[in-house]
């Protein structure tokens, strides 16, 4: 029981990860039409701009800081390399570029960084276990929960009061009466670029926190986050969100019984879904189908 | 009249590729790579190029071929005929049996959800450790002589390159019957306009389906070839490291043309064997070349300069 009850709890903070990955991933996908295939190397950015950053700013300030300027070094992406490929209908190109990216951010990585792991320090308060019961529900921990939890929120606030978050959502639906309408697409595209790769930023910090750094740490993220949106249904960000928790929780809870096959279960979990319920658990009927 | 001209020239090169590729700084094996991957990504290309499903997971029908032929000639039987067949066959029928889960999806949603599944094929392999040899790959195995009636052959790297030459002509021609056919038609037909071809009654995802698995038994030959070359499956056949691979390959020679994969595929392995011996970072380098070929040759070589290549 003690055993599931961790890797259960294991699997959710996992899934957490997904989540974040797959919340940014969904938003570009969203709206740029985009499958994002740099998106585990923005987490990586951020990961390692945090390592880098929490000499000078301390953990704290890289917190912020790291996830910000992982979204700015996406603005920057987006306008000299994506931007480019919206006129081309095929969204071939934007996965092509991006997959070079990818490789580009990796190796760029191991080339600043090295390739051997590296710890990220968080403070002492943060990993002492919160209970004296359960040794593995430490600071950090709460705090990965509760970050996740407040930008989600976050998110779904801006997306529903904020005037950038409306045109996005409106974006989403119907892009070309948007531009008809006067709002600058080419801008608001580009911002919501930037957001996702908040997300992917911060889910690196987190991350790196209980997993360190590698310079690969990204590819092992980014596909279960595919997942994640998958089952959770494409076209729904709330989707996206519970799609990365549950089979973070999913794995989790194979660890115990099973561990060898933590990893398959949630392909196969996406297989169940695709046979059951095609559109996944909060997808939209008839979208790209 | 170009065209047979073209082809006899492509002919001759590859025959005696053996005899002269030694002479220009390669070697065998890199000649034989060259075949198996153009067979993988003109395979994938009969989806990608031709019937507009983009496909990024086609690596896990590569690497069931190739883990299907080691498996056979390590538990099963000493036969490197039969090594073929059982891999052609284990990545064929998994991608026709999955075929229906992806058929009616169109663009990046058909694009996300081959990737997923590729890696379900992955972590299979790395995982069930006892029987694949998990992580550092399944070794243990060699391609066997082969027999006709009392006489074997032995397959030195030159004789299995030719072996491999005979499997590159045999699917060819299939490939080019296929697309010349009704079927072919129709697959080109869905691709320009899917929704006009629903009006008119087709039922287009059958002929997904239908191009999704016969790329799947393509690309599943392709890899149990591999397999026999290195006498070695590795996890990193399944990849879809690997499977973006094979769609730059198809991109950098021209995806509607074809023999646009076999150019593609010539110079995106050279170029790889050059740079991962002469720099640390090629990595960089190959990431470069996806964002240059997208960036600046979207149409392909043979799509930019081919004008007397043959669309099909």
């Amino acid at each position: 029981m003690e055993l599931l009850l961790f890797n259960s709890f294991n699997g959710l903070i996992q899934g957490v990860f997904y989540a974040l990955m797959a919340l940014g991933l969904a938003l570009i996908l969203s709206l740029n039409s985009v499958i994002n295939m740099a998106h585990g190397g923005f987490l990586v950015i951020g990961a390692y701009l945090a390592y880098s950053l929490s000499g000078y700013l301390g953990f704290w300030g890289a917190l912020v800081a790291a996830p910000v300027l992982t979204g700015i070094i996406g603005l920057f992406a987006e306008r000299a390399l994506i931007r480019p490929l919206y006129k081309r209908s095929d969204p071939l190109y934007s996965l092509l570029l991006t997959f070079g990216l990818a490789l580009i951010i990796e190796d760029m990585t191991r080339t600043i960084w090295g390739a051997q792991g590296l710890p990220l320090e968080i403070p002492d308060v943060l990993n002492s276990p919160v209970s004296a019961d359960y040794f593995f529900i430490t600071g950090f921990r709460v705090l990965i929960m509760a970050i996740t939890a407040a930008s989600a929120i976050g998110l779904y606030l801006a997306l529903r009061y904020t005037l950038i978050g409306i045109r996005i959502r409106a974006g989403i639906r119907d892009l070309e009466t948007v531009s008809a309408l006067g709002v600058n697409i080419y801008k608001l595209r580009a911002l919501n670029f930037g957001f996702g790769c908040i997300f992917a930023g911060l889910a690196g910090v987190l991350a790196a926190g209980v997993l360190g750094l590698t310079p690969p740490m990204g590819n092992s993220l980014i596909m279960p986050s595919f997942v994640a949106i998958i089952v959770g249904g494409v076209g729904s960000l709330f989707g996206a969100l519970i799609g990365g928790l549950l089979i973070g929780l999913a794995a989790g809870i194979t660890t115990t019984y099973y561990p060898a096959a933590s990893e398959a279960v949630i392909y196969l979990m996406m297989l169940l879904v695709l046979v059951i319920r095609p559109r996944g658990l909060f997808g939209e009927e008839g979208l790209f189908e | 009249m170009t065209r047979y001209i073209s082809l006899a020239v492509m002919g001759a090169v590859l025959l005696t590729l053996p005899q002269w590729l030694p002479a220009v700084g390669g070697y065998t094996a890199l000649g034989s790579k060259v075949l198996i991957y153009a067979i993988a990504t003109m395979g994938l290309n009969l989806l990608l190029g031709f019937t507009g499903g983009l496909s990024f997971g086609q690596a896990a029908y590569f690497g069931l071929g190739a883990y299907g032929a080691g498996m056979t000639l390590k538990y099963l039987a000493a036969s490197t005929p039969l090594a073929i067949v059982i891999g052609t066959a284990v990545g064929g029928l998994a991608a026709t049996l999955l075929g229906p889960l992806v058929m009616r999806r169109r663009g990046i949603y058909f694009a996300m959800i081959t990737i997923a599944i590729g890696q379900l094929f992955y972590f299979l392999m790395v995982r069930w450790n006892n029987v694949t040899g998990g992580e550092d790959g399944l070794a243990g195995f060699s391609r066997q002589p082969l027999h006709f009636g009392g006489t074997s052959v032995d397959l030195t790297s030159t004789n299995f390159y030719y072996l491999v030459l005979i499997c590159f002509a045999v699917a060819v021609a299939v490939m080019w019957g296929l697309l010349q056919s009704p079927l072919g038609h129709t697959w080109v037909a869905i691709r320009e306009n899917r929704r006009r071809m629903e009006f008119l009654g087709i039922r287009v995802e059958r002929y997904v389906w239908a191009a999704f698995a016969i790329a799947g038994f393509v690309s599943a030959l392709a890899g149990a070839l591999n397999a026999l070359l290195f006498n070695f499956a590795s996890p990193q056949d399944l990849h879809w490291i690997l499977s973006g691979d094979f769609v730059i390959m198809i991109v950098l020679g021209g995806m509607h043309r074809f023999f646009g994969p076999l150019l593609g595929v010539v110079i995106f392995v050279v170029a790889q064997d050059y740079l991962s011996g002469v720099t640390q970072n090629w990595m960089s380098f190959i990431g470069l070349i996806f964002v240059m070929i997208v960036l600046l040759f979207p149409k392909g070589i043979l799509g930019a300069f081919g004008r007397g290549a043959r669309t099909a």
